[in-house]
């Protein structure tokens, strides 16, 4: 029980953080850009929120196994597969929690407007110090929710993980798979307990979200 | 030393601006025009927060002009925006902080903008917590402590009421004639003009009235 709950802590606390760093360029060009196909590319990263998660799973593991083409690239490097190992998970994890990171912050971005960002730019700020000193505080709200959300949504992943991770004690083995192991050998006490603690989980999550909400408020004019 | 500004594009279905004209960089020249005619644009474009085809030669420097554009944080224009123009995350000193951080060295002395501004019991404040007179004071002192070659105000007491506005411009005429800046002042109220600039210049459907 401890071995996977770390396990399960461990994926949804690297996911949360890669996620962070890939989403926030992402959700600013998605925020900003006027080119015509942002939408396109906006559309294909909130593809995960409707694809069955056997999908996602399906395809990372075809690109994972050691028949792909990323492999061979990977290849010289020692590296033959990724499919039933905890890196794998964690790519999978990100496909799969990605649009949960791209919204809010794409939101808060989009909430900022162009006048803080115009202001800087006329007292000497160049971009990347206008992102820092404006965008940033501007939008903390929208990265806490994403942090909340990719985090809890990670944790409650089951058809990625059960695709990619092969159930492996100690490695791949996460609570919603455990569960599911439980449930097939009518162990319904334990299942019980897991399940219990996974559903408190959730509702602290969220009651962490809508209480950010309301206290890290951004100052408007 | 001059200010050289032509500007000729499409902005919208039914649109175009093309104006055109030359002033001394000194004192305090009004572009005055009804709403819609164009002056928010020439400003914006002045400022470089908008890129507009044209040429725009400020004191020999090119800004904008044979595949030079020259971005808004290198051109040094003080703006002053229509509303709020405080970074809203900030107070007051903290936004003072902020241009003067990014500024290179110059003769507007902090205090003395305070003084002049008379924003000192303001400093502490958010801009969220301060009165549209005090907000757009408290914008005009950042604008000045960034050092700005050139000071832009685009419409800076419309967005106030009557007393306020007569209270601000009495306060502002004085201001603007002990800085030694050019200052670009956008507005259609012939009174502000009248009262503030050292000459004018007319705008009505995106073209200056010779």
């Amino acid at each position: 029980m401890g071995l996977v709950l770390a396990t399960t802590a461990e994926l949804a606390l690297v996911t949360t953080l890669l996620l962070i760093l890939i989403a926030t360029p992402l959700a600013w060009w998605l925020a900003r850009s006027g080119a015509w196909w942002k939408e396109i590319v906006g559309a294909l990263t909130a593809l995960p929120l409707v694809l069955p998660p056997t999908v996602i799973g399906f395809y990372v593991l075809i690109a994972l196994g050691p028949e792909s083409p990323l492999m061979a690239v990977l290849q010289p490097f020692g590296v033959r597969t990724l499919a039933f190992t905890f890196t794998g998970l964690v790519i999978g994890s990100l496909f799969y929690s990605l649009p949960f990171a791209i919204q809010p912050l794409r939101t808060a971005f989009e909430a900022i407007g162009d006048r803080p960002l115009e202001i800087a730019a006329t007292m000497g700020a160049r971009p990347l110090d206008r992102f820092v000193t404006v965008a940033l505080p501007l939008s903390r709200r929208g990265f806490f929710s994403a942090a909340i959300l990719v985090f809890a949504h990670t944790v409650g992943e089951f058809g990625v993980v059960l695709m990619i991770g092969g159930n492996i004690p100690g490695k791949t083995e996460v609570l919603s798979t455990r569960i599911y192991q439980l449930v097939e050998s009518l162990q319904f006490g334990e299942a019980h307990r897991i399940a219990a603690m996974l559903v408190g989980f959730a509702f602290a999550a969220l009651l962490a979200l809508l209480l950010i909400d309301r206290k890290v408020g951004t100052p408007r004019p | 030393m001059t200010i050289m500004v032509t500007l000729n594009d499409r902005l919208g279905d039914s649109f175009s601006l093309q104006a055109a004209f030359e002033v001394p960089s000194a004192g305090v020249t009004a572009l005055l025009g009804p709403s819609g005619s164009g002056k928010t644009s020439v400003l914006r474009a002045m400022a470089g927060l908008d890129r507009i085809a044209g040429q725009i030669i400020f004191n020999g420097e090119v800004w904008q002009g044979n595949g030079i554009f020259v971005p808004p944080e290198r051109r040094r224009t003080g703006y002053v925006f229509q509303g709020v123009g405080l970074l809203p995350h900030l107070s007051v000193a903290e936004n003072l902080d902020y241009a003067e951080r990014r500024a290179p060295p110059g003769p507007l002395v902090r205090a003395t903008v305070i003084d002049r501004a008379g924003i000192a019991s303001l400093l502490d404040r958010q801009p969220s917590r301060l009165s549209g007179g005090e907000a757009q004071r408290a914008s005009i002192a950042r604008a000045l402590l960034g050092q700005p070659r050139l000071l832009l105000m685009d419409e800076p007491l419309s967005a106030l009421d009557s007393d306020a506005r007569a209270d601000l411009l009495g306060w502002l005429g004085q201001l603007l004639g002990q800085i030694d800046i050019p200052v670009f002042y956008v507005t259609h109220d012939r009174t502000e003009a009248a009262r503030l600039a050292t000459h004018t210049l007319h705008i009505r459907d995106g073209r200056i009235a010779p």
